[in-house]
């Protein structure tokens, strides 16, 4: 496939990935994968079910790491240091690179704690500084006025949409640059969903965004960039208006306007 | 259409088997003990010696046999405890799977091994070296039983924590590490935290399996009914003195009567033991 940059000329690009293939076992889930991620912007990744989307989101924070058996080539950075060199640092990649999973899944803590998660374990222990730290998280994901007055009540009696929003929170808790994204409103609600995609509106400014998701309105509607992912491999990378209106390739195209998929 | 009928009644009977027993032992536990209670009073019980064979006065104090059994049991849990989370933690989360298959089958094998065989390893090899370790005049006491009791307690604490510690939704762990936790920190910080209640669950049904023990701690603590916190001394617990002494007791006597008040209070501690255990695990959704 030709390389194309989408992008203005001076755009900052936060993740780099070059000639990416990935591996379960024998079997090969990513071929050849090259893409620049522009920083401050909202990447949306699409796709029919098993294309590779998540596992590719999932090199970022090298979450597939905890999965045995799984072997990773080509070059991947971030800020253009490689993330995958011996000896670099997991812990402080995934204070960087933040992610939102599928399915909300707070601890079973009070809501406080489960926002204060994140730095505690690296390391604030003052009680003022993480109170401060679980306000600002709770009000950049849109949460805080519905649990400012029961932050210690157990986070899992929140509704499916606020745990969601709790997970933002807890995720920004830790400061990070990039948020990853996996499918973050597909098991809620309509109501709940634009409330999260009007967040990932407000945090597009201060945040990178890379985003999962299998509806494609809803791709239309929150991303600047769309990357269509087809069986293992990246079929198109453009301005998501581009996509949507005039695609490059065919197969993008049949996608989007449902022959398959 | 009575086939069904029959068949149903058949499998009802069966099903009940075990409420008709529990109400029939329980009936015959104080149709046996009541009597005590007019004469000489449940005063007697209170006393702090157990002397139910004696030329000059005869105590049925279970005072010492109650203390017996709690040092015994709280000794043994003392090991238990932290031997057990620590294996449940390793064999659920740390262990390569190759470990887990070799780890697995051996402890299901030491909760097979008979207690009186287990009585007799502590006998021959256990009580002399604690003796000689401590320069005791006999290597019989409860420290010797605990350690044996340990052995018998691990097999059912290691094996509930560790479906205790299974049964965390994986999505707990996903979300600890992506936030930069670390293994430890994720164990320690959110698996265990959400596996707690299960794992004291399982400390209480290990604690009731425990005090129940019978044949390893007669055989090895000593049979000497005082009251005593030492753990090097000599000790005698509840089960242990029902099992001798049942023997050669006079049926209908006041020693009779007594040893089934004994039978009636080590009851009521594993029914409260069951109880709060499973109340423990319905409330945090463990178990339906």
């Amino acid at each position: 496939m030709v390389e194309t940059s989408p992008f203005p000329a001076d755009t900052e690009h936060v993740i780099t990935a070059r000639q990416v293939n990935f591996f379960y076992g024998a079997t090969q889930a990513l071929f050849d994968i090259s893409m620049d991620i522009p920083g401050r912007r909202v990447t949306a990744f699409i796709g029919p079910s098993g294309c590779g989307k998540s596992t590719f989101l999932r090199i970022f924070n090298r979450m597939n790491d905890t999965i045995a058996g799984t072997r990773l080539e080509g070059d991947v950075r971030i800020n253009g240091e490689d993330i995958y060199e011996n000896g670099s640092n997991v812990v402080s990649l995934r204070r960087k690179v933040g992610m939102v999973f599928q399915k909300s899944n707070p601890f079973p803590k009070s809501i406080f704690d489960n926002v204060a998660y994140g730095p505690r374990i690296h390391g604030t222990k003052d009680r003022q500084e993480l109170a401060e730290i679980v306000e600002k998280s709770l009000v950049r994901s849109a949460l805080w006025d519905e649990v400012k007055d029961r932050l210690d009540t157990n986070a899992i009696g929140l509704s499916g949409g606020q745990q969601q929003r709790l997970c933002i929170a807890r995720a920004l808790a830790v400061g990070p640059e990039i948020l990853l994204m996996d499918e973050p409103a597909s098991a809620l609600d309509p109501k709940s969903t634009i409330r999260i995609e009007d967040l990932i509106g407000e945090l597009r400014n201060d945040y990178t965004i890379v985003i999962v998701t299998h509806n494609m309105q809803q791709a239309a509607r929150i991303s600047d960039y769309t990357a269509f992912f087809y069986e293992g491999r990246l079929v198109e990378f453009n301005p998501t208006k581009k996509i949507f209106t005039k695609p490059r390739e065919k197969q993008t195209e049949d996608y989007i306007t449902g022959r398959f998929g | 259409m009575w086939k069904d009928k029959a068949m149903r009644l058949l499998m009802l009977s069966a099903a009940s088997t075990s409420i008709f027993l529990v109400v029939l032992i329980f009936i015959f536990l104080v149709k046996e003990a009541a009597p005590f209670a007019l004469k000489p009073g449940l005063d007697a019980l209170f006393d702090r010696q157990w002397i139910p064979v004696s030329f000059v006065q005869e105590r049925y104090g279970i005072l010492p046999l109650i203390t017996g059994s709690a040092l015994v049991t709280g000794l043994s849990m003392l090991f238990t405890i932290p031997l057990s989370v620590l294996g449940a933690i390793y064999i659920a989360e740390i262990a390569s799977p190759v470990e887990r298959e070799i780890l697995k089958p051996f402890i299901e094998l030491l909760a097979s091994i008979p207690s009186v065989v287990l009585g007799f390893f502590g006998l021959v090899v256990l009580a002399p070296l604690i003796k000689t370790f401590f320069g005791l005049g006999t290597g019989l006491s409860a420290l010797t039983g605990a350690l044996l009791l340990t052995l018998m307690a691990i097999p059912t604490v290691i094996s509930l924590s560790e479906d205790a510690i299974m049964s965390v939704p994986h999505a707990y762990k996903d979300a600890s590490r992506a936030l930069g936790a670390s293994d430890l920190q994720t164990i320690f910080q959110v698996i265990i935290p959400a596996a707690l209640p299960g794992i004291i669950a399982a400390i209480m049904l290990g604690t009731g399996r425990v005090i129940g023990e019978t044949m390893a701690v007669l055989m090895v603590t000593g049979n000497s009914a005082l009251m005593t916190w030492s753990p090097l001394a000599p000790v005698r617990t509840m089960t242990a003195t029902i099992a001798a002494e049942m023997g050669e007791v006079s049926f209908g006597s006041l020693h009779y009567q007594a040893l089934f008040w004994i039978g009636l209070v080590l009851l009521a501690v594993t029914f409260l033991l069951n109880i709060i255990a499973q109340r423990v695990l319905v409330r945090y959704g463990m178990m339906k």
